[in-house]
């Protein structure tokens, strides 16, 4: 069953007179039970996209269904089963951990005792502090809160708007690992985030750029449509390095990754003599150069670089 | 008349000899009542250096940062940037660095040309080098012909390379960068890493805080903060050794997993 259909969504708004499109026609669906990310950089639509399946906002034209309810006629029984955590920390800051729980219980008319077992493993981490007003957080105990807040109706999908955007790798890290507790549990999660290494946390992901869907696949599914070797090099001169590389006429695009420059060149033969000849020429020290599998981001670059069919 | 001289012209002001460190820090502490948020850090900074500042959410590396970029006085210890003394010169700190993050960095309704106008002004620049500087960093960017374009219709990538080059554009000796990429799309990134290393090649140096880890492996060497402390300072592949650790990100995991402190 699928539990989240989009089908051509298109938004746009306009500024000061000039129109601007942030979602151009996107489809996507989501699998119940299914953790999906939308992966972008800012501005690419992620978070139209989940106002609109939120009933918070209207698309221009375009169908869009959570549950099997409609966005726009069935807005109340989405709200009422949806959790939503929106990208700006969106409690109430004078309020204390323990009060914002209870606020949002009361609202959906339930009660933090009715629930406890759907948020216990993230609100034990937090509840020492409990008495404690949410804008005297810290970055990670705020979003483990949002998400206690997010999750205390029950709801059957989850929608997080870049939950992990300015937090720490551990945060992060602890952060997904509540969400594959949660995808046990049977809830749909539907993620947006700029890191392109969280892609391989998703069981499915939509990698998106300025309003547009690049691609749709499993982690792997996307890095196999890369199509093209991958080259990783690396000396003691990386800047000159680079600068040398990309001046090659043969090389199609080279980005420093971490310690290391990845390559792709227009055509495979010899490559790798390629690259050692210019290591040799340049009097690089400390040069190495192997082939490699690519990563989501490497793949995120390559279909940046490729018009839209 | 010769004080207004110094003050006016920030890049010739500065008392660095050659081998000076730019930044150095002798046990820089900063309590808060009872709670050290920066607990007797120590480091030295090279000219030209892309210094990494890294650290957990809540380790204390604003903080930190604040007191270096002199709009906060220490607690303890000693701390000297671009030449000057963090409590008694902090006024000509401000002068002699430049200051850029994600949150703060151009105004929206002004155009391209005149947020330039705008810092380099304040900086004290004159009217000739304003015009000189204009013309250069937009060369440098291939802005050309956008002089008059809103910042607020730029595409954020572009924003932030601009809000770089601006923070650069009184030629600072030191230029802190503040979580700088965040949320860019992973070319630009890549751009923006691009400027870093042309103004550290320029003799700028750059100190940067981070969470991409990819970006902390860009870095000539890299401090980790856990609980108030530097706990590693080295360069990357070192640390890497040290901890027998594959990338940046096992490095970070092992030292802030550590961490008992919470914020």
């Amino acid at each position: 069953m699928q539990s989240i259909i989009v089908e051509n969504i298109v938004k746009t708004y306009t500024v000061k007179k000039t129109v601007v499109e942030a979602l151009k026609g996107i489809s996507f669906a989501v699998e119940k039970g299914e953790i999906f990310g939308i992966i972008g950089p800012d501005g690419a639509g992620k978070t139209s996209l989940f106002r609109i399946l939120t009933t918070l906002l209207l698309a221009d034209s375009g169908t869009a269904s959570v549950d099997g309810y409609d966005v726009i006629k069935d807005y109340k029984a989405i709200r009422n089963r949806v959790g939503y955590m929106p990208g700006k920390f969106s409690l109430y800051q004078d309020l204390s951990i323990q009060e914002n729980l209870e606020f949002f219980a009361t609202i959906f008319n339930t009660s933090i005792e009715e629930n406890y077992a759907m948020i216990k493993d993230i609100y034990v981490q937090i509840e020492p502090f409990k008495t404690r007003k949410a804008g005297q957080l810290s970055g990670g105990m705020k979003q483990k809160l949002a998400l206690c807040c997010a999750l205390i109706h029950k709801p059957s999908v989850l929608f997080l708007d870049e939950p992990t955007t300015g937090v720490d790798a551990v945060s992060r890290k602890e952060f997904w690992e509540m969400l594959h507790q949660l995808k046990l549990q049977g809830i749909t999660i539907l993620v947006s985030t700029p890191y392109m290494d969280e892609a391989g946390l998703c069981d499915r992901v939509a990698l998106i750029q300025k309003g547009e869907i690049l691609s749709i696949n499993t982690p792997k599914g996307i890095t196999s449509e890369f199509g093209k070797p991958l080259w990783s090099v690396k000396a003691d001169e990386m800047f000159r390095l680079m600068n040398e590389i990309k001046a090659d006429p043969e090389v199609e695009s080279c980005y420093p990754f971490g310690q290391f420059h990845h390559v792709v060149f227009k055509s495979q033969e010899n490559v790798k003599e390629k690259l050692e000849l210019i290591a040799s020429n340049g009097n690089y020290t400390g040069f190495e150069v192997h082939e490699i599998e690519p990563n989501i981001e490497d793949c995120f670059m390559a279909l940046m670089n490729t018009p839209n069919p | 008349m010769e004080d207004k001289i110094i003050n006016n012209s920030a890049t010739n002001s500065s008392p660095l000899k050659d081998g000076d460190k730019v930044i150095t820090a002798k046990e820089l502490t900063k309590r808060f009542g009872d709670f050290t948020a920066v607990d007797k850090i120590s480091f030295e900074v090279e000219k030209g250096e892309i210094f990494g500042f890294l650290g957990a959410n809540g380790a204390g590396k604003t903080t930190a940062m604040r007191m270096l970029c002199g709009l906060s006085m220490p607690t303890s210890g000693s701390a000297t940037v671009a030449g000057y003394d963090v409590y008694s010169q902090n006024e000509l700190i401000k002068k002699n660095i430049g200051y850029m993050s994600q949150k703060f960095s151009l105004y929206e309704d002004l155009t391209i040309r005149e947020n330039i106008k705008l810092y380099a002004g304040i900086y004290g620049l004159s009217d000739l080098r304003i015009k000189e500087k204009t013309a250069q960093l937009l060369e440098e960017l291939h802005m050309q012909g956008e002089e008059k374009t809103l910042v607020r219709e730029l595409p954020l990538g572009w924003k932030q390379k601009l809000a770089f080059s601006i923070a650069i554009v009184h030629d600072p000796a030191v230029v802190f960068l503040d979580e700088p990429t965040g949320g860019v799309d992973p070319i630009t990134r890549r751009e923006f890493w691009t400027l870093i290393y042309e103004a550290s090649e320029k003799g700028i140096t750059v100190f940067v805080t981070t969470h991409y880890m990819d970006e902390a492996e860009y870095c000539n060497r890299v401090s980790i903060m856990v609980d108030g402390r530097i706990d590693a300072l080295d360069s990357p592949a070192n640390l890497m050794k040290t901890y027998a650790a594959k990338s940046m990100d096992d490095v970070f995991l092992q030292l802030a997993r550590k961490a008992v402190r919470v914020e």
